[in-house]
Order: C-alpha cells, then sequence, then structure tokens
C-alpha cells in the first residue's frame, strides 16, 4: 500500500520509497524506513496532504506520496 | 566595539532561531514562523561577560546541508571554507527539543565539518510539557559537546548561552559521527588531494556540490566530474546512503538518552485548530472572511489618525503661511514640499496597519496553512502553494516578497512568482486607491455593516490578485521547463503572535516608508514645484502682461488671480511636459496634469499623490487651505469646465496604477533575484500594455 491511499486517521509504516530523487529529500525530513506516518488531513481541494511522522507535521503533494511504500 | 569571536547560528527552520537572535544581539530583524523567512544572513554583535563581544550571523533555516533552495545554499557556502570573511570560530545549532531526531540530522552534518559547537537545545518547556524526557547530561556526554537548555520565548536560558559562547573550545572537541569515507572511499581521496583538502566530509561534500559552490574554481569543476565518473559516484545513492547512516547513529544516541511518553498523548491543539482553519468548506470561507476583515480594518481603523495627521499638515501650512515672510522660497518650502509630504504621510497608519496583519498571520504558523490549502489551486496556474506567500506578502510590498521566492525550489514556478507579484496591489497604490475611491465612491454602507469604500478598495485587491493569477497561467503556457517542483513542507504549530515582534514590523515599515518614500517625495516635490511655477522664455511675463489688459477690470482681484495662476501651470514647464503625453492618455481619460503625475510616479507610485497636492497647491487660491482631496473633488477641465475626476476617469486611473510597472526598486531587485535584464524588461513591457489596455477598456465603458 502507498502512503498516498490512506484514509484520514489510518496509520502506516513506511517500507520503501519508488523514486530515489524523492526519497532522499524525504528521508532527510525524517520520513524514514521503519517510522510511523499518519494521514491527518487532505487539503480542500483533495491535494496535498498532511501526515504525522517523526513526531512533527508534513505536508506534501500526493504525487509525492506515492512514492512511500508502506507495510 | 571589535569583535572577539564570530559565531554562527544554525539550525532547522521554525525552531525559534531568529527569535534566539532577537535576544542575542538585540538588533531587531524579521521573524516569521513560515519555513523560511530568514532569507538574507544577518548580522548582530553581542555583549558576552567580561567585556567580550561576540559577532553573530543567523544563517537562514535548513534541514541539511543539501540545500532545497536558493538561499539555504549560503550554509555550506560559508561553512565549508574557511577562507570566507563571514566563517565562524563557533556553530550554535539551534534544536527543537520536542522533534530531536530530524533536529539532530543537521547537527551530525556540522559536526562533521569540524568547526567548535554548540548545542542550544531550544523548545525545553514545551518538551518537559508534553512529558518528553531528555537526559540532557548524558547526551552531550555521548555526543561531547556542550548542550545548554532553552526557552527562549520565556527568555530562559540565554545567560547560560551567553557563557558557554565564552567558554567554547577553540577546536572541535564533537566526536566524528559516522564513517564519512566509507560512502566514497577513493573518491574523497582524490578530491581531498587534488584540491587539497583536509576534511574527508568536505570533500564530500565537494564531489555533490561543487557547481553550486562559488569558493570552488570554475577551472576543477572537468576534473572532479572526471574523478566522479571514474569512481561511478551517484550523487542521490550517496545522499541516501550518508542519510541512513546518520540517521542510524542518531537512533543509537537517543535510544540512551530520550524516553518519550508511554501513551500517545491526546490530539494536540493545532491539529484541532487545523481541523476548522484547514477544512474544505470553512478553510477557504475563513481564509477569504480574514482577507476581508483586514481590508475594512485598513479603512475603518486608520480613518480616525488619518485625519489627526491631515489636520495636522493643513495647520502646519496655515502657520507658515502666517509667519514666513512672502517669497519663492516660502511658496517652495509650503507648495512645493509640505503639500507633497502631507499628500503621503496621511498613509502612516493603513501601512502600519496592513504590515501588522501580515506579521499577524506569518508569525502565528496560519501562513504556511494558506500555503497547503492553495498549493493545488496554486499549481493549476504554473505557480506553487509557496507562493501564495509572496503573493499575499505582495500586498505590503512587491520587493521584500520577491526576495522570499528563493524558498520555491522550482525555478519556472520561481520565474512565474517573481514576474506577477508586482501585479499584487502594494501599500504605495493604496495611497492611490483611496485618495481616487473616496472622490467618486460615496461613504455609505450598505446592509448595515458593509462600507461601500471599503468594498470598492477589497474589489481593487481582489481584481490584482485575480490577474495576477491570469497572468500566471499564460506565462506557464509560455515559459518552458522540464524540472520537476515538489512541496514537502513541514507545518509548524500554532503559535500566539509574539506582539512586540508585531510592533517591530510595524515600526520598521512606517520608518522605511517615511524615510525612502520621504526622500524621493520631497526630491521630486521640489522639482515639480519648480516645473510648475516656472516657463519657458517669457511666457509667464506675457500673462502676467495680459492680464493687466482692461478687458479684466470687471473681474475682482481674486478671480484674476485665479484665472493667471490657472493659465501658468498650463504654459508652465510642468504643464508643457503634461500636454506633450495628453494626446497618449487622453483614450484614458486623463488631462495633462494627470499626465504630470504619471511622469513623476514613474519611479515610485507614491509620488502621485504627492503630485497632486503640489500641483493643485500651485493652481488653487492661496486664502484657504484644503486637503488635497477636496482641491481634486472641484478640480474642472479648463477648456469643457466639466469636472476631471469622474466615476470613469477615477477608475481608469486607478486601473493604470493597479497594473503599470511604476516601481524602480521592484525592477532592481528583479533583475539581481534573475540575474538576466531579460526578466525586469519583459515584467515593465507586458505590465504597461496590462495598464493601458485595461485603462482604456474602463475608461470607454464608464464614460
Amino acid at each position: 500500500m502507498k502512503l498516498s491511499q490512506l484514509k484520514i486517521g489510518q496509520k502506516g509504516i513506511i517500507k520503501e520509497f519508488t523514486d530515489l530523487a524523492m526519497s532522499v529529500k524525504l528521508m532527510e525530513m525524517g520520513c524514514l524506513p521503519g517510522e510511523e506516518i499518519k494521514l491527518d488531513r487532505i487539503a480542500p481541494m483533495g491535494c496535498p496532504i498532511a501526515v504525522s511522522v517523526a513526531g512533527y507535521q508534513l505536508s506534501l503533494r500526493k504525487k509525492e506520496a506515492a512514492t512511500i511504500e508502506l507495510i | 566595539m571589535k569583535s572577539n569571536i564570530k559565531v554562527a547560528l544554525v539550525g532547522n527552520p521554525n525552531t525559534g532561531k531568529s527569535t534566539l537572535f532577537n535576544l542575542l544581539t538585540g538588533l531587531n530583524q524579521k521573524i516569521g514562523n513560515f519555513p523560511g523567512v530568514t532569507v538574507d544572513k544577518k548580522l548582530g554583535l553581542c555583549k558576552l561577560a567580561d567585556g567580550q563581544i561576540a559577532e553573530i550571523i543567523d544563517l537562514p533555516g535548513t534541514y541539511s546541508l543539501y540545500p532545497k533552495s536558493a538561499d539555504e545554499s549560503i550554509v555550506l557556502e560559508i561553512l565549508s571554507n574557511k577562507n570566507n570573511p563571514s566563517f565562524p570560530n563557533l556553530i550554535i545549532i539551534v534544536a527543537d527539543a520536542t522533534n530531536l531526531k530530524r533536529n539532530l540530522l543537521l547537527y551530525t552534518q556540522i559536526a562533521d565539518l569540524r568547526i567548535p559547537v554548540i548545542i542550544a537545545l531550544n523548545m525545553i518547556d514545551l518538551a518537559e510539557k508534553s512529558h518528553l524526557q531528555i537526559h540532557i547530561n548524558h547526551l552531550a556526554k555521548l555526543l561531547n559537546v556542550t548542550i545548554v537548555p532553552l526557552a527562549a520565548r520565556k527568555n530562559i536560558g540565554i545567560t547560560e548561552l551567553k557563557k558557554a559562547i565564552l567558554h567554547c573550545p577553540t577546536i572541535a572537541l564533537q566526536y566524528p559521527s559516522i564513517a564519512i569515507e566509507n560512502i566514497a572511499t577513493a573518491l574523497i581521496a582524490e578530491i581531498s588531494l587534488e584540491l587539497k583538502i583536509d576534511n574527508p566530509y568536505i570533500a564530500l561534500q565537494i564531489a555533490h556540490q561543487h557547481k553550486s559552490l562559488k569558493y570552488i574554481d570554475k577551472a576543477n569543476h572537468p576534473l572532479i566530474e572526471a574523478l566522479k565518473a571514474k569512481h561511478h559516484f551517484n550523487s542521490q545513492k550517496a545522499q541516501a546512503q550518508e542519510t541512513i547512516a546518520r540517521y542510524n547513529y542518531i537512533n543509537d544516541v537517543l535510544a540512551d538518552t530520550v524516553k518519550y511518553p508511554a501513551i500517545a498523548l491526546e490530539e494536540n491543539i493545532s491539529n484541532k485548530i487545523d481541523h476548522v482553519l484547514t477544512h474544505k468548506v470553512w478553510g477557504l470561507a475563513i481564509f477569504f472572511g480574514i482577507l476581508f476583515t483586514i481590508f475594512q480594518s485598513i479603512f475603518s481603523w486608520s480613518s480616525y489618525p488619518m485625519a489627526l495627521i491631515e489636520n495636522l499638515f493643513v495647520g502646519l501650512a496655515n502657520l507658515s503661511h502666517a509667519y514666513l515672510p512672502q517669497g519663492a522660497l516660502s511658496n517652495l518650502l509650503v507648495d512645493g514640499v509640505l503639500a507633497g509630504l502631507s499628500g503621503v504621510m496621511v498613509f502612516i497608519p493603513q501601512i502600519a496597519l496592513l504590515f501588522a496583519f501580515i506579521s499577524v498571520l506569518e508569525d502565528t504558523g496560519y501562513m504556511a496553512r494558506v500555503t497547503f490549502m492553495m498549493d493545488k489551486l496554486m499549481r493549476k496556474v504554473g505557480l506553487s502553494g509557496k507562493s501564495v506567500v509572496p503573493l499575499i506578502g505582495g500586498l505590503a510590498c512587491a520587493v521584500p516578497s520577491i526576495m522570499s521566492t528563493r524558498t520555491i525550489e522550482n525555478w519556472k514556478n520561481r520565474m512565474i512568482t517573481i514576474m506577477v507579484t508586482p501585479l499584487v496591489s502594494c501599500s504605495a497604490r493604496l495611497p492611490i486607491y483611496t485618495l481616487l475611491i473616496s472622490l467618486v465612491v460615496p461613504n455609505k454602507y450598505v446592509g448595515g455593516f458593509i462600507n461601500l469604500q471599503g468594498l470598492t478598495l477589497m474589489a481593487m485587491y481582489v481584481l490584482s490578485i485575480v490577474m495576477a493569477i491570469v497572468v500566471a497561467w499564460v506565462m506557464k503556457k509560455i515559459i518552458k521547463s522540464r524540472e520537476q517542483g515538489y512541496f514537502i513542507m513541514e507545518l509548524p504549530v500554532y503559535r500566539m503572535p509574539r506582539w512586540h515582534n508585531v510592533g517591530i514590523t510595524m515600526y520598521e515599515s512606517v520608518k522605511t516608508f517615511v524615510t525612502q518614500a520621504g526622500k524621493v517625495i520631497i526630491a521630486i516635490s521640489i522639482i515639480l514645484w519648480v516645473l510648475a511655477s516656472y516657463g519657458p522664455g517669457n511666457t509667464f511675463y506675457n500673462i502676467d502682461k495680459k492680464y493687466q489688459n482692461n478687458k479684466f477690470n470687471n473681474f475682482s482681484v481674486d478671480e484674476i488671480n485665479k484665472l493667471k495662476a490657472a493659465e501658468k501651470l498650463e504654459n508652465s514647464y510642468a504643464g508643457v511636459l503634461g500636454k506633450s503625453i495628453e494626446p497618449a492618455i487622453k483614450p484614458l481619460g486623463f488631462d495633462w496634469k494627470i499626465g504630470i503625475a504619471l511622469i513623476t510616479s514613474f519611479a515610485a507610485r507614491e509620488v502621485f499623490v504627492g503630485t497632486m497636492a503640489t500641483l493643485y497647491s500651485v493652481d488653487g487660491d492661496d486664502t484657504k487651505i484644503e486637503p488635497v482631496r477636496n482641491k481634486m473633488a472641484k478640480a474642472r477641465n479648463t477648456q469643457t469646465g466639466q469636472l476631471v475626476f469622474t466615476t470613469a476617469t477615477a477608475f481608469s486611473l486607478m486601473i493604470f496604477y493597479a497594473f503599470a510597472m511604476q516601481c524602480m526598486s521592484t525592477m532592481a531587485v528583479v533583475y539581481r533575484e534573475t540575474k538576466n535584464i531579460k526578466w525586469p524588461i519583459i515584467q515593465f513591457v507586458y505590465m504597461l500594455v496590462l495598464a493601458y489596455g485595461c485603462s482604456f477598456v474602463v475608461y470607454q465603458v464608464l464614460k
């Protein structure tokens, strides 16, 4: 399952990334394999999304969230 | 004062770095809750005990030494080059105690640069409140670094931090974090050898970023590229490997030193607020509600102080006329300088209010939510959610807003944002709008509470933003780029605005406006007064002579003076100038007097009101001193006898000022940010064409 497929309030654990360039940026921001990630909110127009990860809130676009595979 | 030690402040965005900088130096700078408000390097001096002075450099907030945006790259540029004039003796890493793991990533990178380091562990009060246990002494021992717990907002720990700066080591004592050489052993060795670099991490960073580091000689680029190819160096893979290794190290360190609360805390307040503020329907409604309130308040709250300033200047002019000796010099002072200044100073309350509102929106963290909500819409027109901040900032002034576009990573998004930001109505247009609206829109309330003038003003602002979006969409179709944009942004927790900070923003904005605009306005007022008071050859002599003719015997002295003044102005240098462009602006409903204002406000819009004030003072009758608004309201065309400022002319003029690029400072900053003269020229031309076209349509329709 991908991060972009989570429902609001649902949690997942990061397994791997499907895009190398994106993974570098996401990991710097604390999205690491093994981290728990929760979908908090979706923006009014359906994108971007806000997730809780590594103790803070991060927003990213759906397309970017689709590069994160969850366990 | 000479500093003995150079200290650099480094840290993630939203860690309170700028607040700490203010506390240490007492120097004022803009602080915001939005990631990346600190775009330029900020300097300040800090007094330590023993009379020692430290020079503090506030570097842009960044999550890592691999920059995502233009302003972040300055951090590595300074910290990896011993010869850089800003190279520090000590780095203070400002880390958020509530989010230690992510904050320590930057620490481990900085630690490997082998510069002495202190960790300022900020927001320790918030960490305690959420039952997060950090064993600071143990952590300090594991890293072999001084850690000072802080609560910068509450002014706790500052004395201890100053002590730590005073007693900082002269060489880097912190333990190295990871085995850098393992990432690219042979490449690091060869780069170190070729470029004579003694630090393996800097050698690795050069492999990654040599093209964007200015201190690396261009001649070395092919060599470094060749070495990278030889050793099959994949920048992204190496970076991923490094980041994972660093987090493994951090996890080991934190495992023994930080205890997270056993049960997950109830949903925090920020999240609850966001349920409402970023709600599908309410979120957008509240956003527009906030904008609406801002514009209503600007009009209603500022009316009293504005009347006060207006009366003050009328009083001053009366006094000057009563006590100054008659003559050219006092005329210049009263009709030129004083009239010009009063026309503009009146708007201080409105400008202060606008800046205060924007500062509160940024400081509370609400601006980041606006970015979040608007991203999809913005992307459709070739912008990014992050463009919202410069666009809203454009309501105050385009110059700092264009500088803040550096946080936009994608080149095309950034260029389009820069190109359209000056279309958003800035505070310099506010005086023009208010003046013209008060001339032609009645001061009435609709539905009991909506002020018609306020509504018109808001319509002007909405129109300017809509136009910015339309132009952005057109540019999206024109500008070609294959670069992919992304939007990975921290949403900071909501915080109360720091009122002290809002006060400083108001004060600074007014100070800049008064000194910068004031200087230009005084200079142009003087030139204009001279141009309007003298004419070519002996035209003025001839006019004087003409009115001595017998046929004017039936007129009173007052009437003759008035007729004379009007004819002199029309034949003065200014009049000739205005008349020469009259054919071009007549289709827009402008007469030659407005033409003069267009010419004088070519470099800065603020001058318009001052020009009007000066022109109508020269023209007006000396026995009555009135605010410029009243003079303009009575102005009539000398040929047709009709009112000059009809609804059609006023709106056409507002549209012209809304869309035309009449600001030298903006053009200068666009050139500086794009580094290509092409962009400010394109911008100037398209805005002029747009302004002329729209004004033409408005005048012809309303006429």
